[in-house]
């Protein structure tokens, strides 16, 4: 079943980071090629001279994909509150994707401050798809402050690990049936992409792995076709796994020659 | 009147916030504004005074993940 996403339905189950690419070119070239279903945007420092966000967002515009704005690199409430209202008046969607750091090494979601994050930004209209752990307890509060969407990570930001708690992953899929669910960081190839749509999420965020692949606009084919096929998959009810071997060959009518 | 800008310090003739974002070169500019980690939204710039040592934060679109 396809799940929307604050009432919309996303015309694909990838999200596309537009961070690090080695040309404005070659992003372009990689969301033509992705096709995602939106692409996550951020906000820095803007200097009279340059204009650079003017140049982006004219990029952006151009690519025609719903944007979704986040508040990296914030680690508090107050910072990650304001950069919100900031991206809503710049981007003109009360959309936003909520990261509130707790830890440089890992780059691990405060939940803490994520909770009270999403609670003041929903009071305010914001739509919030919060940056999570697996964890449901923190799950369930991000919800009851209004949340309806969860972004737990599968490892941490840009490490590429892949799904490193499938079993945690695994557990939020079933424990939040109705909510819509995305993997959100550390997915390095698209096979960790087909996974996640595997076990039922309905969507993943992918930036690092395409963008800092030897072709960028190959690797986001790539990722394009995983999650076709991941979602597909989940589809047909994949088999259940075994521990011990089943031939697939019938054994009836085999001759007997020993 | 001395103010802080993206952590550069400005001697600025500006009164208020919308006079600070053309003396600066950004009139026209796709931009969001914040004073002492406060938001400050486009309707309001021009009601907002500066005061000496004021810290100004003026973002705009970036790429991002």
């Amino acid at each position: 079943m396809t799940k929307s996403f604050y009432g919309t339905v996303l015309s694909s189950p990838l999200m596309l980071g537009t961070a690090q690419y080695p040309s404005p070119d070659i992003l372009r070239d990689a969301v033509k090629a992705a096709q995602p279903g939106v692409v996550t945007v951020s906000l820095r420092r803007e200097s009279a001279g340059e204009r650079a966000g003017q140049a982006f967002w004219d990029l952006i515009q151009k690519l025609d994909v719903p944007v979704l704005p986040n508040t990296a690199g914030c680690h508090t409430v107050k910072e990650a509150v304001t950069t919100a209202h900031m991206a809503r008046e710049v981007f003109g969607t009360d959309w936003i994707k909520l990261e509130v750091i707790g830890e440089l090494d890992t780059l691990q979601p405060d939940v803490f401050g994520l909770v009270e994050a999403a609670r003041v930004l929903t009071e305010d209209g914001f739509k919030v798809f919060p940056y999570t752990t697996e964890d449901l307890v923190v799950a369930e509060r991000l919800l009851a402050v209004g949340c309806e969407v969860l972004m737990p990570w599968g490892a941490p930001i840009g490490s590429g690990k892949g799904l490193n708690n499938v079993f945690g992953l695994r557990a939020m899929r079933a424990h939040f049936p109705e909510v819509p669910l995305v993997v959100d960081a550390g997915i390095g190839v698209p096979s960790h992409a087909a996974q996640a749509l595997e076990l039922g999420y309905d969507a993943v965020l992918i930036n690092t792995a395409v963008a800092k692949a030897g072709d960028p606009a190959v690797m986001a084919e790539a990722f394009r076709c995983a999650v076709q096929a991941g979602a597909l998959a989940r589809k047909a009810d994949p088999m259940e796994e075994r521990d011990m071997a089943v031939p697939s060959t019938p054994v009836v009518g085999k001759a007997m020659l020993a | 009147m001395q103010i802080v800008v993206n952590d550069e310090v400005h001697e600025v003739s500006a009164k208020t916030l919308a006079a600070l974002i053309d003396e600066l070169g950004y009139s026209g500019a796709r931009i969001a504004t914040a004073m002492d980690g406060s938001f400050v939204p486009v309707p309001s710039r021009g009601n907002t005074l500066l005061r000496d040592g004021a810290r100004i934060e003026i973002v705009a679109p970036m790429q991002g993940g």
